[in-house]
């Protein structure tokens, strides 16, 4: 076999491939799980070589494993090995096996931080798209933030194949990292007329998804958009432009009113069934949209509803299924034209795919009327017979429950007919909607009042009937109904013909098989029952017959009391006492009847949904306030929670009661008890307001409808809502003609009129309802507070996305660019040449800060926004002096938009303007032109402004595009220098003494086969105030054994321009600041660069050292021009430079024989260090030591390795590092012992510290 | 946004599963069992759309199918993807397919699921459609193969070992 032959080549540990995994887990079809598990052992094994060969294969089959449910994020470390291999062919498996099972919780995604990039910007194509694949599959906030640069550059590369790739991640990216969209959206838009089809196609696809969430932030690429769907042949992007503008259209009707004609022309030339149907779902869309009062759109409706109904009529299953879903949008806005399409939407309900049943029953919803309801419910009826036992019928029901009960029962003129059907409904066997049938009858019942009398009947009926629907109570979720019956039943009891009869039923022994909350409500129901039957026999003569009634329920009760349901048991046995005392009482001829039936007095009215969450909170309430003071985190409760408690109650109580007076406390309590007589919601103690019920005014103005019985109640089993149609069809006939009679003599009265007769169908509004059906409003709290119900999702991650896109570019948005990113270490085994990294952890800190600032700046934009509107002048600069600065930018923006209106954001919108109204825009230019001239914004500050604000000027796109071209260069540039530098072995000029990050980072960037860790800096802080901040860094200088090199970062962080700084340090005998040649020796450093607000830079010092064996301090003073609007002071920073000892050595390389030399030699003294409690791997742990101290690896085994660094006086430092469990010990050498105490001292700080 | 792409027979072993968001591995084993069950009992000419993606998402998504043979071909989407479109885009997938594994069977998808895991990237990016046109998708997928091969031997050809 092949196989076998390419075998050798390698030394191959392994002999199980995907192919072999596959095929053996094939021929263990028995014992499958065993056989994947021995698999999965073999996989632990593969994984341990170093191999990476082996790695790959036993990735790729874990990747395999993975899909069949295995979990194996536990070889996520070894999958980013395998990303990491130079190889293609591994690489690819990683990042597949990656993207498969990675996520934002996996940690080991921080690792690949630097991998990513360096194939990211890999020459070989494959590579990079590879990794974007990959990327797009697992990019977590930290990956989107730290690359968005470089998938931003990508979005330019000159190879399509990496340019579409790169566009379509930047959704994924746009989505954690918010922040990026704005930079990144003007290369994004540029994307949309890419001469490569797949990059356009790409970039549509990402703006519509973007639109989709936010459409109103993309109304301004509506042109663009425009045109592309009037140009493209690519059915593709045509669909997806097309869908984008059925978003859009809602927010801008005259866009609608644009598209139509294009859209009906694709209408009328594709061929393209797909295209034809989003565009007829956009047309649908624009008309919704222009649907008030553009009478001339009929010819639009009537071309979408005919070409749906081809598709409808089509017999492939697929268009006729997205013709429907398209009709029940334009059933919505305009149902008039739908409803003519009844028969061929009826004809779908008998379709034998469900998928489309469905949808036309989802149409139905929308084209009942008063008119067609008993009919099409009738239809349906007819399909729930046929659909016996199968989910369809349970969708069918709850259809027709939706159907009817829409709108508070709009469409229902008969409600006896409903509550036929509902009666009808409890014969389907094993439905799962019992519980929905029993709600809409008790909702029924319960709100209109007329149809009680003959709720009930049915009801008793049902109830009399109930063996017919508990036949097999287990699967049975009809029962359900029996606990709307007996409650209707009791609760109305008075409706009842022959409540006596109702009662019987309810007390069978049968009813005991029912489930318990049903025989509760039984049990409770029969007391109300027994109560009217009470007073219905102590009016009669016999008297004899309320005791046998008594009696009944005192023989069948004690069978509820023996119910293991304890609800059940509970209302028996309370109701069989009071039963059983009623029955002392009436053998004593003591007439109880009254008594008994207050114990059920009272109405119970329907409570609306939400009504709870509509009480308004009492003013001065805040339920967000603490009642107790939070109790403070440092405290341990533990220790002496009576304290706590005992010290808290007396404080939270004083503020809230102040001292009342007997007075006031009688006047609240007259006026809380007034409240609850007049609150429905309290339950009243005094029985004396029950009695109301009886006689309460309330009921008797309801016109209580006599019904006509002349249709037989009682057929059970039998189908009876077709009766009812009949019935309401003469009914309606009935009232028609008297209609006519009536308009017939109006005629004659007033014939002069010409009127349109009578003839025409009758319309809806002339179907009155069979009865003055008056239902019930649902109750509602006192003054609820109005409706806002804003159902948007929090957590929805496009929030985010809602970015203004017009608005011009800041400073502070850029993307953070790669050199100021804290650098990420290499391991330390393949660390073989160069310094570490060095990072610059203040930048992102500013960053953030500069974030801050950008919302605050929002702000105020939106608030001058608004200003400007209100056509005020604005004099709100001399207010705040010191923010000037800050402001400049939105100022220039401001004034730029005035004097050069077509330029900035507001243009775009009057572009837009312009655009869709194809008449001069008056509306827009009256907006901008009463603001008065801007230009007080004082030439002082811009002139103040610094270059980098200068590009802010809203251009369009091209400022954008020219900053990020000019960042591009300028790294070019930086790299370029830095390699220069390192040729010419660098001298002079302070800030370019010795090698600075970008040249680590470009190394950096190159090695291979590292293994990245957590991002670290040597920066620490040197001082700070409220107007700049500085870190330093010290290196040493190998080239020079007595010089040191301070690299330091200056940020402002003030609004102000700071200018003329000045470092100096006060010398001291051993370390002095290198000056100029001339300088004095007290003279200060001129740092070589100005600061605008919220920018970072960084300037280097030489130092020149004596002896380094012991660290030291030097004090230094920074001086400095604060430069604001108005006024420039002088202000200055006091510092202390920290020479460490470790800051005197360099990392230097050494081979393991050399080592091995120099320890021999004996010439080396010893000392040792314990360190506790070090709770990290063992290569971070290195790699700390690599980064912080300046060492290198020269070995490593296990959990052993030997360390080497020299001084820059030339002093060799060696250390052993072993570590067990928490505990690292490290033996040290050095020619030097008291440098090597101090370093070691230093170490040991280091991992204090973390 | 495509929310996920499966593959899996005519008894509902999984063939491919392609995941654009994170699910748990018992989560996705327990939507590809639900979606099978729901396309399993389609019969053979009924449309390729159901609604209710259950596990994934809400009512928003749709499944948009495809049954070749012994495979069904499900893609998950949500409103943002044209129906029609998305069947082209099977039909594309699986033509791919077969031009790649020369008459594609279900065998090729066992053996290769890694390969077909390619294939589809160049399709689908992140969830997004990001190539329609099989020419172009099958010029990079032979130019990856090309590169693999001359980088290394280990991985055979995808034929050479049935």
């Amino acid at each position: 076999m092949a196989l076998k032959i390419v075998k050798g080549s390698i030394d191959r540990m392994f002999d199980k491939n995907l192919q072999d995994l596959v095929r053996g887990i094939r021929n263990h079809k028995e014992d499958e799980a065993k056989y994947i598990s021995t698999c999965i052992d073999e996989i632990k094994q593969e994984l341990k070589q170093d191999n990476i060969a082996v790695k790959a294969n036993a990735v790729c089959k874990l990747t395999y494993l993975q899909m069949l449910g295995y979990d194996v994020s536990w070889a996520a470390f070894n999958i980013v090995e395998v990303m990491s291999s130079s190889k293609f062919t591994y690489k690819r498996i990683g990042y597949l096996a990656a993207s498969q099972c990675f996520h934002e919780g996996t940690d080991v995604i921080m690792l690949t931080t630097n991998q990513i990039r360096k194939d990211l910007s890999s020459p070989n194509q494959y590579d990079t798209g590879v990794a974007l694949t990959g990327l797009s599959c697992f990019v977590t906030p930290d990956l989107a933030r730290d690359l968005a640069n470089d998938i931003m550059t990508l979005m330019s590369h000159t190879k399509p194949y990496i340019r579409k790739k790169a566009v379509l991640i930047m959704y994924k990216v746009f989505l954690k990292y918010p922040e990026s969209l704005r930079p990144a959206f003007p290369r994004l838009k540029e994307k949309l007329e890419d001469p490569d089809p797949g990059v356009q196609s790409a970039a549509v696809n990402v703006i519509c998804e973007l639109a989709r969430r936010n459409p109103k932030n993309y109304l301004s690429l509506a042109p663009l958009f425009f045109k592309l769907m009037t140009s493209s042949t690519n059915n593709w992007v045509l669909i997806k432009i097309i869908k984008l503008f059925g978003a859009l259209t809602p927010l801008e009707p005259r866009l609608g009113k644009k598209l139509i004609e294009p859209l009906t022309n694709l209408i009328h030339s594709t061929s393209a069934m797909s295209l034809l149907y989003e565009c007829v779902n956009t047309v649908i869309a624009v008309l919704i949209s222009l649907s008030s009062g553009m009478p001339n759109h009929s010819a639009s409706i009537q071309l979408c509803v005919q070409k749906l109904r081809i598709l409808i009529e089509d017999s492939d299953q697929n268009l006729k299924y997205l013709g429907l879903l398209a009709m029940s949008k334009i059933l919505k806005t305009h149902p008039k034209s739908v409803q003519s399409h009844k028969d061929l939407i009826l004809q779908c309900l008998d379709d034998k795919d469900e998928s489309i049943r469905l949808r036309a029953l989802d149409l139905l919803y929308g084209m009942v009327s008063k008119k067609n309801l008993m009919e099409i419910v009738k239809k349906l009826m007819l399909h729930v017979d046929k659909a016996e036992g199968t989910t369809y019928r349970d969708e069918l029901l709850t259809k027709i429950i939706d159907i009817c009960s829409q709108n508070n029962y709009q469409y229902i003129t008969n409600f006896e007919w409903y509550i036929s059907i509902l009666v009808e409904l409890t014969r389907l066997e094993g439905t799962r909607h019992g519980h929905l049938i029993a709600s809409q009858m008790l909702d029924v019942a319960i709100r209109v009042k007329a149809i009680r009398g003959f709720a009930v009947a049915q009801m008793a009926m049902l109830l009399d009937n109930a063996h017919l629907l508990t036949g097999n109570t287990q699967r049975n979720g009809i029962c359900e109904v029996l606990y709307a019956a007996a409650w209707i039943c009791g609760e109305f009891s008075e409706h009842l013909e022959d409540p006596m009869h109702t009662l019987e039923a309810m007390l069978r022994p049968k009813v005991a098989t029912l489930p318990g909350h049903i025989q509760a409500v039984y049990v409770q129901n029969a007391a109300k029952l027994f109560a009217t039957v009470l007073r219905k026999q102590e009016g009669a003569p016999d008297s004899q017959a309320a005791q046998e009634t008594s009696q009944l329920l005192i023989d069948r009760l004690p069978l509820f009391v023996q119910s293991a349901n304890l609800e059940v048991q509970e209302r028996a046995s309370c109701i069989l006492q009071l039963v059983k005392y009623i029955q002392k009482l009436q053998q004593k001829d003591v007439e109880v009847a009254e008594e008994v039936s207050a114990l059920f007095a009272g109405e119970l009215n329907p409570v609306a949904p939400k009504a709870q969450k509509k009480v308004p909170v009492p003013e001065g309430l805040d339920l967000d306030a603490w009642i107790n003071d939070p109790p403070s985190e440092s405290e341990s409760e533990d220790e002496k929670p009576k304290a706590v408690f005992a010290k808290e109650e007396p404080k939270h109580t004083r503020p809230r009661h102040p001292e009342v007076d007997e007075k006031e406390l009688a006047r609240r309590r007259e006026a809380r008890k007034q409240e609850q007589a007049n609150n429905p919601f309290y339950i009243k103690s005094s029985p004396s307001s029950q009695k109301v019920y009886q006689d309460a005014p309330g009921v008797e103005h309801i016109p209580v409808v006599q019904i006509d019985l002349s249709v037989p109640l009682k057929v059970p089993g039998m189908p009876m809502s077709d009766q009812y149609v009949k019935l309401e069809e003469e009914r309606r006939q009935k009232e028609r003609a008297e209609k006519k009679k009536k308009e017939k003599k109006k005629k004659r009265e007033k014939r002069g009129r010409g009127k349109k007769g009578d003839s025409g169908p009758e319309s809806e509004e002339d179907i009155t309802p069979a009865h003055q059906v008056d239902i019930v409003t649902e109750e509602m709290p006192e003054n609820a507070l109005p409706s806002d119900d804003d159902d948007k999702d929090p957590n929805d991650p496009h929030k985010a996305l809602d970015i203004d896109l017009d608005k011009p570019l800041m400073d502070s948005e850029k993307l953070p660019v790669r050199t100021h990113r804290p650098e990420v270490l290499k391991s330390p085994a393949e660390d073989g040449d160069g310094e570490p990294a060095q990072a610059e952890p203040k930048k992102r800190s500013s960053k953030e800060k500069k974030e801050k600032k950008k919302d605050k700046d929002k702000d105020r934009k939106k608030s001058k926004e608004e200003k400007k509107k209100k056509k005020h002048k604005r004099d709100a600069e001399p207010e705040e002096p010191v923010e000037e600065q800050m402001e400049e930018p939105v100022q220039s923006e401001a004034s730029a938009e005035v004097a050069a209106p077509p330029t900035s954001t507001p243009t775009e919108a009057s572009d837009l303007d312009f655009w869709l109204s194809n008449a001069p825009v008056l509306s827009a230019n009256q907006e901008v032109e009463p603001t008065p001239p801007e230009t007080t914004s004082t030439p002082e500050t811009t002139s103040a402004a610094a270059p980098e604000s200068e590009p802010e000027e809203p251009k369009d796109t091209e400022p954008e595009e020219t900053k990020s071209s000019k960042h591009k260069k300028k790294k070019q540039k930086k790299e370029k220098e830095d390699k220069e530098k390192k040729k010419k072995k660098r001298h002079h000029h302070h800030h370019h003494h010795s090698d600075g990050a970008g040249d680590e980072s470009v190394q950096n960037g190159t090695v291979e086969e590292e293994e990245p860790l957590p991002p670290m800096s040597n920066y620490c802080l040197l001082a700070e105030n409220s107007y700049i901040k500085m870190v330093c860094d010290i290196q040493g200088n190998l080239q020079d054994g007595s010089q040191v090199v301070v690299s330091v970062i200056f940020e402002n962080k003030s609004d102000c321009f700071l200018k003329s700084m000045e470092f100096n340090v006060l010398d001291s005998l051993n370390s002095k600041l290198q000056r100029p040649e001339g300088a004095g020796p007290h003279d200060g450093l001129t740092v070589p660069f100005q600061l605008p607000p919220g920018v970072s830079n960084e300037a280097r010092f030489v130092f020149s050292v004596q002896s380094i064996v012991m660290p030291q301090k030097l004090k230094g003073t920074l001086t400095f021009i604060v430069k604001s609007e108005d006024s420039s002071t002088h202000e200055k920073l006091d510092f202390k430079l920290h020479f460490t000892c470790t800051s005197y050595l360099i990392t230097t390389p050494c081979y393991s024989d050399a080592y091995a030399k120099l320890l021999e030699s004996g010439d080396l003294k010893a000392s040792s260090l314990k360190l506790e409690g070090v709770n990290m791997p063992f290569h971070h742990l290195l790699a700390r030591i690599c980064f912080h101290h300046h060492f290198s690896v020269v070995e490593r085994i296990d959990s052993c390795a030997s360390m080497y660094s020299r001084s820059i006086q030339g002093h060799h430092v060696c250390l052993l590092v072993k570590t067990s469990g928490e505990t690292v010990s490290i033996d040290a050498k050095c020619d030097e012992p008291s440098l090597l105490g101090n370093v070691l001292e230093e170490i040991k700080q280091t991992f204090s510290r973390c | 946004m495509i929310k996920a792409i499966l593959i899996f027979n005519n008894h509902g072993k999984p063939r491919l599963s392609k995941f654009y968001e994170h699910y748990s591995e018992d989560t996705e084993q327990q939507i590809i069992r639900e979606t099978f069950h729901l396309v399993s009992k389609r019969d053979e000419n009924v449309c390729n759309f159901l609604e209710g993606g259950l596990l994934i998402g809400g009512s928003d998504n749709k499944l948009i199918y495809r049954h070749y043979a012994t495979l069904y071909f499900v893609f998950c989407v949500d409103s943002s993807e044209s129906e029609l479109g998305i069947l082209d885009l099977i039909q594309v997938f699986v033509e791919t397919l077969d031009k790649c594994f020369e008459n594609v069977c279900e065998l090729d998808l066992i053996f290769h699921v890694d390969k077909v895991h390619n294939i589809l990237a160049e399709m689908v990016m992140g969830g997004m459609v990001l190539e329609t046109n099989m020419n172009e998708i099958i010029t990079q997928i032979d130019a990856q193969n090309k590169m693999e091969k001359s980088e290394t031997f280990i991985f055979q050809s995808p034929r050479q070992d049935r």
